[in-house]
């Protein structure tokens, strides 16, 4: 039995375990996005605040993947909770630091004018800063999706499920087919989702150039 | 002591570094209600430091900057910027605003009502010499750099101050177009009789627009004198730099085949 056969015959489970997949990556990258870009923000206006921020997420960044989420279990407990706390950690770091580099590298002289003009820092960071960070903000979330899709295949392991569970399965079985029925779908999902950002940023970018 | 005549003074102003070096040091200045002072001098010599004093980008280390008599340190900040129009070269303008945007900044963060900032945008776009109904809704990066210098312009007389300060505006631009613009300029200056305070590298371009002209060298004001006045100074800093500016320009014209 080939891999495509397994797939349409188990086809209603790859639906269910990729919306769930999708469903894990969504909330993860909500809440990174909700406290990345805040404090990415913040930060870029405290240099100590932003040291501090950018180092702890970096530490996070380099735990590996399965310890994480087994490291978080005795906390959050096993399930869907726990998983989207891990891959929201991760996500955490390239949002937030392009947050802070996205303000760091708008043009001094467009700030200083913005200040000439008698923007306060409050007018001149939601009028011209962030406008014209935005791009470089939103790389930061793709880069952050992308590697949570291929992060939120480990969930299975803390049962949470996604397409991590057809994996586990066929690691277990010593079946590829079952393998491939997670790892091939996972793989798309990071290119098509890779893609669409990638086509709203170039937008944005065009925008502000 | 606050003559009504003198809208900007420096007394003994200074700025240092954070780290101490002092980049303007003892600086006498006055200038009139009206009139056009150009600072002229090399680059490094202070002149934009001095431009930043005065609305307050950067505050004096020594003595003070008073602006129509009240100290740049005691003013608030934010006031007195929105009553200095400041025009710097090209990179100043928003990119990602439109021209009309751009234009119309200081008018919309004094909360004027919208239709009145359409007008005023409509009016200094025509006063510049970009018709609106071509300019207006397009970005910067869509403009030549004359064009965009001439938006610049405009988005400094938007709100009406009463002062303006450029930084070198005709800088990036090519011989023919700077000349141009600095003919509509002091058509534009007699016609709307703002202080100005204007800072260039260029001899030839502070003689065509200063009423006064104050000479800049390693963070002192070595002298203000009138056009004429500054053409026929015995002053030796003066002396020698006007001896530099025309062997520089005659390095040009020999090199012509």
């Amino acid at each position: 039995m080939g891999f495509f056969d397994y797939v349409v015959r188990n086809s209603d489970q790859v639906v269910r375990l990729t919306l769930e997949h999708m469903r894990l990556v969504g909330l993860a990258v909500f809440a990174a996005t909700a406290i990345g870009i805040p404090l990415g923000i913040v930060a870029s206006r405290h240099p100590t605040l932003k040291q501090w921020s950018v180092g702890i997420a970096n530490v996070i960044q380099t735990v590996p993947s399965l310890a994480l989420f087994g490291f978080l279990i005795p906390f959050t407990g096993i399930g869907g909770g726990t998983a989207v706390i891990a891959l929201a950690l991760y996500a955490l770091l390239p949002i937030l630091r392009n947050t802070c580099v996205g303000i760091a590298s708008v043009d001094r002289s467009v700030i200083e004018a913005a200040q000439a003009m008698g923007m306060t820092s409050g007018q001149s960071l939601r009028q011209v800063e962030l406008p014209l960070a935005m791009s470089v903000i939103l790389a930061g979330v793709r880069v952050a999706t992308v590697t949570c899709v291929g992060v939120a295949t480990i969930a299975a392991a803390v049962g949470a499920g996604g397409l991590g569970t057809f994996i586990f399965q066929g690691l277990s079985m010593v079946n590829n087919n079952v393998i491939l029925a997670g790892a091939v779908p996972a793989a798309l999902l990071a290119i098509v989702t890779d893609a669409a950002l990638g086509w709203v940023e170039r937008r944005l970018a065009a925008v502000v150039r | 002591m606050y003559k009504p005549e003198a809208v900007i003074e420096l007394r003994g102003a200074g700025y240092r570094l954070p780290g101490g070096r002092p980049i303007l040091s003892d600086i006498e200045l006055t200038v009139a209600r009206g009139e056009t002072l150009v600072l002229v001098g090399r680059s490094g010599s202070g002149k934009t430091t001095l431009l930043k004093l005065i609305n307050c980008l950067l505050e004096p280390s020594d003595g003070e900057v008073l602006v129509e008599g009240q100290a740049t340190t005691s003013w608030d900040r934010i006031r007195l910027r929105r009553r200095i129009g400041y025009v710097i070269q090209e990179t100043g303008l928003f990119p990602h605003f439109t021209i009309e945007q751009n234009v119309g900044v200081v008018p919309r963060l004094e909360g004027w009502p919208a239709e009145r900032i359409e007008a005023r945008t409509k009016e200094m776009l025509r006063l510049v010499g970009l018709p609106p109904e071509q300019f207006a809704s397009r970005r910067p990066h869509e403009l030549s750099g004359g064009q965009r210098q001439r938006a610049g312009v405009a988005r400094a007389l938007a709100a009406d101050p009463p002062v303006l300060l450029m930084d070198e505006p005709f800088g990036a631009l090519d011989p023919l177009t700077r000349a141009e613009l600095q003919r509509e300029f002091r058509t534009l200056v007699e016609k709307l009789g703002k202080t100005i305070v204007f800072v260039t590298h260029d001899l030839h371009e502070a003689l065509r627009l200063g009423t006064r002209i104050a000479l800049m060298e390693g963070g002192r004001l070595l002298g203000v004198h009138s056009a004429q006045g500054f053409l026929h100074s015995t002053e030796p800093n003066i002396v020698r730099f006007l001896a530099a500016v025309r062997e520089a320009d005659n390095d040009l014209v020999d090199e012509e085949p």
